[in-house]
Parts: structure tokens; sequence; C-alpha cells
């Protein structure tokens, strides 16, 4: 069971602002999912290897060269931010 | 007519000359401009830029060059493929303006082929639903009954296709973002290996388990779209070097001999019985066509949803921790102090409800002291569902089952949750465990309800990993033996 304190937790972690009322609906709702795949429980896994992925490859490498998928003046005209000296400005990371 | 073709005949009449792709394309996209108010599959109709594809496909077309089967045939995106200079949303409020600076792999190879693109299509937010009802514009509904969902993620595209909206439309597939809304809208739908399609350029879901594959109105229109977008790309590390077959040559093969197998986890408690019944019918028309029919048992499917549940957020939450509205996406409308209060309401304002809960899921399953207990655990029952699926394989050639447990359900009936929304997937998260290709064909209608409107049945086909070439000939010896495939909608 994940409580509504438990949830405002985990969102702070994930950097997600949720209101009371919110973390309260997710707690619920949360909770029933965690639930659910608590039956993971009841299946013995001694001596299973982990899937992380199904292809079975194996150190993929390339060449490390750069190659260009688009130009500095398209990637800045993606933000919403103002652009100073070709940078996008934020607010400030440390506040007192 | 025209933008009631298959690409077969759409190829054909244009290298014959009975059509332009400009007259195509105007078809088509008068036909996705007077629909599109009634369903809302589109979320972005490209008509300018696809008049210019069309006129340059035209000339290709008349110098007889490079002229490929999808050559000014248009096509419709869902919105999570990136599109140089086309918006490109994910269905969610922190994309709504974003413009990508690049196309994805699958775009530039569509591109190269000489596609008409038409527009972008409506999906869950992030590509994490089932019937596309968490997007942020709104849901798109089955054109077979307005009342009922689309299914989802790719809920517009299975939409748009089974509409005549568009002559074919891609989609990913992550547990069944394909395959499901295809089926409860009546269309083909084909999820690939992992691997055998890049996904260079196409948002991230959960990256383990994303896929890429096409909707379209026959088993030969797919086999034509997988043929131009399959391959290893140098862009995606997880795609093998598997060579291409001629995938048209498995189209009209006969499947005398053909073993299939009915896996006995996939029917009776909690499948529909009309949905059993229109699978069943379909196994008997295999059986007349000279197929062998037996039972398997995969035994730890029940355990496939749980699986995903646990594996899936987790990777979706290290994939969309990037999104902070500043190098891109939306920036928060409410006043912010520092950088961090500038992350919390970016991804607040920005992400709808069931991306949240998956993030939370996702860092709760990945935090210190869980770990081992939920992510390491998933991981582990993942090789057993997969273990499965290869001794399923060394019995018989294919496996065929019911796509959804259930036709198109009720737009609301399941949004508020999630739970229920999860387990409309149990048929089609097991084989996104494996990696393995598989299908869905029309193969059906259930009776009617009280309205009397029918509903459409897909039959899912699976094969071993890289067999789209046999997947295709059992399914398209079905859609000749029967006739499902050509019913459309009355809209």
């Amino acid at each position: 069971m994940l409580n509504a304190e438990q949830v405002q937790h985990i969102a702070k972690l994930a950097r997600l602002g949720l209101s009371k009322e919110e973390g309260e609906k997710f707690a619920k709702q949360l909770s029933d999912i965690m639930a659910y795949v608590d039956m993971l429980n009841e299946v013995n896994v001694d001596n299973v290897e982990p899937t992380s992925q199904v292809t079975g490859l194996e150190n993929v490498t390339r060449e490390d060269s750069v190659s260009r998928f688009s130009t500095k003046e398209e990637l800045l005209a993606c933000t919403e931010l103002p652009v100073e000296r070709e940078q996008v400005k934020v607010k400030p990371v440390i506040t007192f | 007519m025209l933008h009631k073709l298959t690409i077969a005949s759409a190829a054909e009449g244009l290298k014959a000359g009975k059509f332009s792709s400009v007259e195509l394309t105007k078809a088509v996209l008068e036909r996705a401009r007077a629909v599109n108010p009634k369903l809302n599959a589109y979320v972005t109709i490209t008509e300018e830029k696809a008049l210019e594809q069309a006129k340059a496909a035209d000339v290709r077309l008349s110098a007889g060059k490079n002229v490929t089967p999808l050559t000014g045939v248009p096509g419709g995106l869902k919105d999570i493929f990136n599109t140089k200079g086309v918006r490109s949303t994910c269905c969610s409020p922190i994309l709504k303006n974003f413009v990508p600076p690049y196309d994805a792999t699958v775009v530039s190879k569509l591109n190269d082929a000489g596609m008409v693109l038409t527009g972008k299509l409506n999906m869950d937010e992030f590509a994490c639903g089932g019937s596309t009802e968490h997007s942020c514009f709104g849901v798109t509904k089955n054109p077979w009954n307005q009342e009922k969902v689309a299914g989802g993620s790719s809920g517009g595209s299975a939409a748009a296709v089974a509409a005549d909206m568009a002559v074919y439309t891609l989609g990913t597939d992550t547990g069944g973002s394909i395959r499901q809304p295809a089926s409860l809208c009546g269309v083909v739908g084909l999820k690939v290996t992992y691997g055998r399609v890049s996904r260079s350029g196409v948002t991230a879901m959960a990256s383990s388990w994303d896929t890429i594959g096409p909707f379209t109105k026959t088993v030969a229109d797919a086999a034509i779209v997988l043929q131009a977008i399959a391959g290893a790309d140098p862009r995606d590390s997880t795609t093998p070097n598997v060579s291409v077959p001629d995938y048209s040559k498995s189209i009209g093969q006969p499947v005398k001999g053909l073993k299939i197998g009915v896996p006995k986890e996939y029917f009776g408690k909690g499948i529909e019985p009309e949905t059993e019944k229109v699978i069943r019918d379909a196994l008997k028309e295999y059986e007349k066509m000279g197929a062998v029919i037996k039972e398997v048992s995969l035994p730890y499917t029940k355990y496939a949803v749980a699986v995903y549940y646990v594996a899936m957020p987790a990777e979706l939450s290290a994939n969309l921790a990037r999104f902070d509205g500043i190098r891109y996406g939306a920036k928060p409308q409410g006043k912010v102090d520092s950088l961090v209060d500038y992350y919390y309401q970016a991804r607040s304002e920005g992400f709808g409800d069931e991306i949240k809960r998956r993030i939370m899921i996702g860092t709760y399953v990945l935090s210190a002291g869980y770990y081992d207990a939920y992510y390491r655990k998933a991981q582990k029952v993942r090789t057993l569902i997969r273990q499965d699926f290869d001794n399923a394989f060394k019995e018989v050639d294919v496996l065929v089952t019911p796509v959804s447990p259930f036709p198109a359900f009720a737009i609301g009936e399941k949004k508020d949750d999630p739970l229920a929304m999860y387990l409309a997937d149990a048929l089609t998260i097991p084989i996104n465990c494996a990696g393995v290709p598989a299908i869905s064909v029309p193969a059906g209608f259930t009776s009617g309800g009280a309205d009397g409107k029918k509903l459409p049945v897909g039959m899912q086909i699976i094969g071993p990993q890289f067999s789209e070439d046999m997947i295709f000939k059992a399914a398209s010896a079905f859609e000749n033996a029967t006739q499902w495939h050509t019913l459309r909608p009355e809209l």
C-alpha cells in the first residue's frame, strides 16, 4: 500500500508537482496497480537470468565520429525560453 | 472513390497512368477532412506538404525511375514519429507546439520511397493507453460505432485506415498499441520483431519493448510497407543485422501442412464469447485449407501484464526524465522562482494523469530497496515468458489467438480505472515480452449490441523472431479465404 505522503515523495523524486487531491487519488490507483503486480511473488525465479533485451545482441559499437542531425540554429529554435549568446536562459539554479 | 484504394491497387493505377498522385492525394485529403470531425483521427492534416510531395511523385512516376509501390501513395503517421518541420506532439501538452528539427529514420526511408504525408494521427499521450482517451486532443472514435473507442494507443492510425482517410498509416506497438486498435477498427496491423525496424527519431516509451509497424487494408499492403522500413540502422544499435527477405513472395502461398498452435491460456476465462467464437471459426477455416491445428500451453501467460507494468514504467520513467521544458517543449504557465520549481511545474502541467502514474510507478520500482523486489524480479519472469514462446515454437510454426479479450468498449468505460485498461492488453503484452512478431487481421464481427451496430474482431497470428514472412503467408491465406477485410464502416 502506498499512502499519499509516499506518493508525494515519489513525485518529488520524479520532479512532478502534485496537488494534495492528486496525491490522494494517485495513492489509491498506484496501490491497486502495485497490489496487482505482487502476483510476481508467487513465481519461482531461482536460477533464472533476467531479460533486459530480447534479440541477443552483444557489445554493439560504432566509430566514434560526429554526424550532425541538425544545425545549432535549428536546435535553439526548439526552446520556448529566451536565448542569449547561443544558450538557453533558465531560472537560477541556486536560490537563497 | 480513389480514397478507397489499397496500396497495391493505387500503385497499379499510378503506374498505368489511370490517375495521378495529385488526384489520388486530393481524394484522400477530401475524405480525411470530411470524416475527421466525426472521428478525430488526425491531429494535424498536412495538406500543403502532401500536394507538394504528390507533384514530386508524379514527376518520378512519369520518368519511371526509382518508382516503388509507395511512390505517390498518401499515408499518415502516428504523432510519435518525428517529422522535420511538421509538428510532432505525442499528443502531450508538453510537446503541443514541438516542431522537430530532423526526421525519424523510418520517415526518411518512406520519403525516399516517395511517400505522400497526409498528416499526423491521434494517440494516447506518449503511447500510454489502450483507448486514445489519454490524448490532449481528445478521444478518437471508432469508425464502426462512434460511442466506442478506436483502441490505443495508435487509435488515430487505425481509425484513419478503417475510414479510408489514409491508404496506410504507421503506428508503434509496445504492449499491443498497433494490434489492439487494428482489431477494434477492423484493419490489418503488424507488430514486428523487436529491432526489425529502426526506432531512431520515434519518441521512446519503453526502449526494450517499442516496435514500429504499419496499419493497412490488406496483408499484401502490410508486406509492402514493411519492405520499405525494415532493416538495420546505424542510428539504432538495437537493430540486428538480419537480412530483409522479399516479403511479397509470402503473399498467396498455400498453408497446407502449416502447424498452428492454439494456446489454451488465450481462450476461455475472461474472453468475451463472441470474440472466442470468431477465432474458433477462423481456425476451422485454416483446417479447411489443410493447416494442422494443435493445442499448446504457455503457462506463464498470466504474469505478462504484471511483468509489463513493472518493467515498462521503469523504462518509461527514465525516458521521460528528459522532458523538462527547457531545450524544447512547453514552458510552464505559472510563476516559478528556481530551476527546480521550473521542473516541477513544467512536468506537472505538461503530463496527463496516465503519464504521471507510470512515471511514479517506474520511479518507485527502480528506487533503492525496491529494485530487486520489483524490477529485477519482473525481468526474470520476462525470461520465463520468452521461454514459453521458445518451447511452443519447437512444436508449431505459428500461434493463433484473439487480439483483444473483447471488442471495442464504450468511451469513458475504463478511463479512470487504470488496472481495467491494462488488462485489455492481456493477450498482446506477452508477445512484446518475447520480442516476437504478430499481426492482427480482421476475422469477423460481433452480432451487434442493443444499437445493432456490429463491431470488428481481430485474429492474432504470432511467429518466432524474424518470421514476418511466415506470418504474412498465414495471414494472407486467411484473407484470401474470407471477405472480412473488404467490409468498411458507413460514415
